[in-house]
């Protein structure tokens, strides 16, 4: 009797376990591992991609020991505003102990790793690179700590390496730059690269050695080149790989005197190009040269190229398909109309300044920012860097596009109100919140008061990340977002005038958030001791300069944790307990 | 327009001799202060040097309308941070910004294209001193001969003339102003055929 009931028992977790393999969503696997015990160990031995939103959050021996059999892990390190300088450099995020952990719990099953916001060295990469024998697949974003040296162990000994992704990384390339594009084994057989980005790599490259790899990886479709790289470079490049999807120009432009070939028909060969980028030392007589490609494109990226509203004109005309669009503000409100006249299936803007200087007029404005909303009506996702901004503008984005997501708006004067009616900027946020019933990102800007934030915890019942500057009145600010916001889960605030009251105003729901970050606000150090001692499991990092006061809470940056606090901080960090 | 008055106020200083009741020397909207408290030194440091625009927690305008004059913080004072732009983002910026024209030191090459002609070609323009010089470069560049120039008829008889595109983006016949002139607003040139020259001129 007992025997057929385990054996029933075992049917029954083999079942489960078959079914779990086809439970990809994240969300859905955690709730399934809260069912029984059985159902929390057959998940996580059919768990195969592991996200970790805060590398903090859990320790690598941990995440090891429950997951036995990770394919792919996803690991996100420091808070998005260390990204502005705001964190002291050597804060943490180290890689190393999570390189050590999986080179020693799956030397034969991880495929793929994602880094974001961490600081790695070589001997991590070095260390994955002759651990991890089925490597395919490395993406880096924003981080930071290695060297060329560090990609030549990756080129050297990642026999299956499919994927090298360098995003906005800050790659060491002072002294001893190792010439890692050579580091490929340089043999007569195909690589299996399908995609090499390393346009944030800033130094020279081997270009004969990278041409060679490019014409034997059959595969490659993602060419992310830096600045290094000429046109006529490229346009050799771009002969070796006519089926390229994703195309990183480098420095699209030309160093020698000599007759250049004809770029236009290289740009047209590629029939297959829906993504743009580079253009990072544009010289934009070259620009129609991609007017071939346009047609196709679904994503452009002119983030680094400072052109006029003329010169975007004649480009943009030909882009009907275009979902993503990056672009600097030398393109003048004049240049957005012109998106805004073609781009009718726009998903995805960002708009840069060349200029961050508050006092200045700024080339865009609220009459771009409105031309884009009526001509864009799909827009999901938007950020956009100006020196003047009106309510009405912002209304009138609210009504055009309800399907945002992502709404970023960064008037770049601090405390500036509607240029017109010199009104506070809160109805013109209220009505994004209010209109935009999607909508799950929000930073704010400009004059704003508490009523601003009254309208949030109102509305913004989907919000789960926002990000909030030299905003707000009282704590009253503060309380009606963390009470009101059910969903959020990352807050960043700095230079507002909210304090202990507000704080405590959120012990209901700090468990359910990914991270807060407070930074020169009117916290007080008590009040953040009492937090810690209130909720044992959520870590209080106090980061404070010699000019402040003992009492006074420079930076704090407070995470759930399921383990102890980490060992690895710097002296300018202190641990509240 | 409202900014080039609030500037154009600004230059009056129509505050110094602004007619008010109280003691010479007090600024009563300077000590109009953002109550907010901010625990960085720079902040302290620039609020003590703003005076603006300011609504208080009752919503009303604290300050007169004269004030949104001044709601710009002074330009020395910088946030550490802000405007949230990454540093990667930033630094790339710069690197561009620091180069003029095609960034070979003080070199200043602009391109030179031919009507008909699939290739382009650039000189540097810093190397002629004279228009002499440079035509007979492009002559022999592009194998074709420009003729004679004169101020009335430009190019006149030739089958080419040279062109260029000035830094207002209008095309104009290479030699009709002053040599430094040309070198200083010269974007591009273009060697186009005799017939097409024609509708240019000093514009």
């Amino acid at each position: 009797m007992e025997e057929s009931s385990a054996k029933a028992e075992q049917v029954l977790e083999n079942v489960l376990e078959t079914v779990l393999h086809f439970l990809t969503s994240r969300r859905d696997r955690n709730a399934a591992s809260l069912v029984c015990k059985s159902w929390y160990r057959a998940e996580a031995l059919t768990r195969s991609d592991l996200f970790i939103g805060n590398c903090y959050a859990v320790s690598p021996r941990r995440a090891t020991g429950r997951f036995p059999c990770l394919r792919s892990l996803n690991i996100k390190g420091k808070p998005r505003f260390a990204d502005f300088d705001l964190m002291p450099p050597d804060w943490g995020a180290h890689f190393s102990p999570w390189a050590e952990a999986l080179a020693q719990s799956y030397p034969s099953s991880l495929r793929s790793l994602h880094l974001k916001r961490m600081s790695l060295t070589d001997g991590d990469l070095t260390l994955l690179s002759h651990s991890l024998p089925l490597f395919q697949d490395l993406l880096l974003t924003s981080s930071e700590g290695f060297t060329t040296a560090g990609l030549a162990a990756l080129a050297s000994n990642c026999a299956l390496l499919r994927v090298l992704d360098l995003v906005e990384c800050l790659v060491h390339v002072h002294d001893d730059v190792v010439d890692w594009i050579s580091s490929f084994p340089d043999t007569h057989e195909h690589t299996r690269l399908e995609s090499l980005v390393f346009d944030c790599v800033d130094c020279p490259v081997n270009f004969d050695a990278l041409e060679r790899l490019v014409a034997r990886s059959p595969s490659l479709r993602r060419l992310r080149l830096n600045r290094y790289v000429s046109m006529a470079q490229l346009h050799r490049l771009m002969h070796r790989a006519p089926h390229l999807t994703h195309l990183g120009t480098g420095s699209f432009s030309a160093s020698e005197l000599d007759p250049e070939p004809d770029y236009a028909s290289a740009f047209a060969a590629s029939k297959s190009l829906v993504c743009l980028s580079g253009f990072r030392e544009i010289w934009p007589e070259h620009l129609p040269a991609i007017f071939p490609a346009c047609a196709n494109l679904v994503s452009l990226n002119f983030s680094y190229a400072d052109i006029n509203a003329d010169q975007l004109k004649s480009v943009i005309r030909h882009c009907h398909k275009l979902q993503t669009f990056w672009v600097l503000d030398s393109v003048c409100d004049e240049g957005l109309q012109a998106v805004a006249e073609t781009c009718k299936d726009l998903r995805e803007l960002r708009v840069f300044p060349v200029n961050a200087r508050e006092e200045i007029e700024g080339p865009v404005s609220e009459v771009g920012f409105e031309a884009i909303s009526r001509g864009c009506r799909k827009l999901q996702s938007i950020l956009f860097f100006c020196q003047r901004m009106t309510n009405a503008a912002v209304v009138a984005m609210s009504n055009n596009c309800p399907d945002l997501v992502v709404f970023r708006l960064c008037i770049i004067g601090r405390y500036r109100p509607d240029a017109e009616t010199q009104e506070p900027m809160d109805e013109g946020f209220g009505a994004i919140v209010m209109n935009c019933k999607k909508l799950t990102r929000l930073a704010v800007s400009g004059l704003l008061t508490d009523r601003a934030f009254g309208y949030i915890g109102t509305y913004g019942k989907l919000i789960r990340t926002l990000s909030v500057a030299f905003a707000g009145d009282t704590d009253l600010g503060l309380k009606y977002v963390l009470e009101g916001c059910p969903n959020l889960q990352k807050l960043e605030i700095r230079d507002s005038p909210f304090g202990d009251g507000a704080l405590r105003s959120g012990l209901h729901h700090f468990y359910n958030m990914r991270f807060l970050w407070m930074s020169s606000c009117k916290l007080t150090r008590q009040a953040c001791q009492e937090v810690a001692q209130t909720l044992p499991h959520l870590v209080l990092e106090v980061i404070n300069s010699e000019e402040h006061k003992a009492d006074d809470i420079g930076i704090l940056y407070m995470y759930r944790s399921l383990d102890r606090p980490r060992d690895d901080a710097p002296k300018v960090v202190t641990i509240l307990h | 327009m409202d900014n080039s008055l609030r500037s154009y106020e600004k230059e009056l200083n129509l505050e110094a001799t602004e007619l008010r009741l109280g003691l010479p020397g007090s600024d009563q909207k300077r000590s109009i202060v953002r109550t907010k408290k901010r625990s960085s030194p720079e902040a302290c440091e620039e609020l003590e040097c703003m005076s603006k625009g300011n609504v208080n927690s009752n919503g009303s305008d604290v300050t007169s309308d004269h004030d949104q004059d001044n709601v710009e913080p002074p330009k020395k004072a910088r946030v550490v941070g802000w405007p949230p732009i990454r540093s990667y983002r930033k630094n790339n910026l710069q690197q561009k910004k620091g180069q003029e024209g095609e960034g070979e030191g003080a070199g200043m090459y602009v391109k030179v294209s031919m009507a008909g002609a699939p290739y382009l070609r650039k000189i540097d323009l810093k190397f002629y001193k004279s228009y002499p010089e440079l035509l007979k470069t492009l002559e022999n560049m592009f194998k074709c001969t420009f003729g004679e120039y004169s101020e009335r008829e430009g190019y006149n008889g030739s089958e080419y003339a040279p062109t260029y595109e000035d830094k207002d983006g209008d095309w104009m016949l290479v030699g009709d102003v002053p040599w430094n002139m040309f070198v200083s607003s010269c974007k591009r040139l273009r060697i186009m055929k005799g017939s097409e020259a024609k509708g240019l001129g000093c514009l």
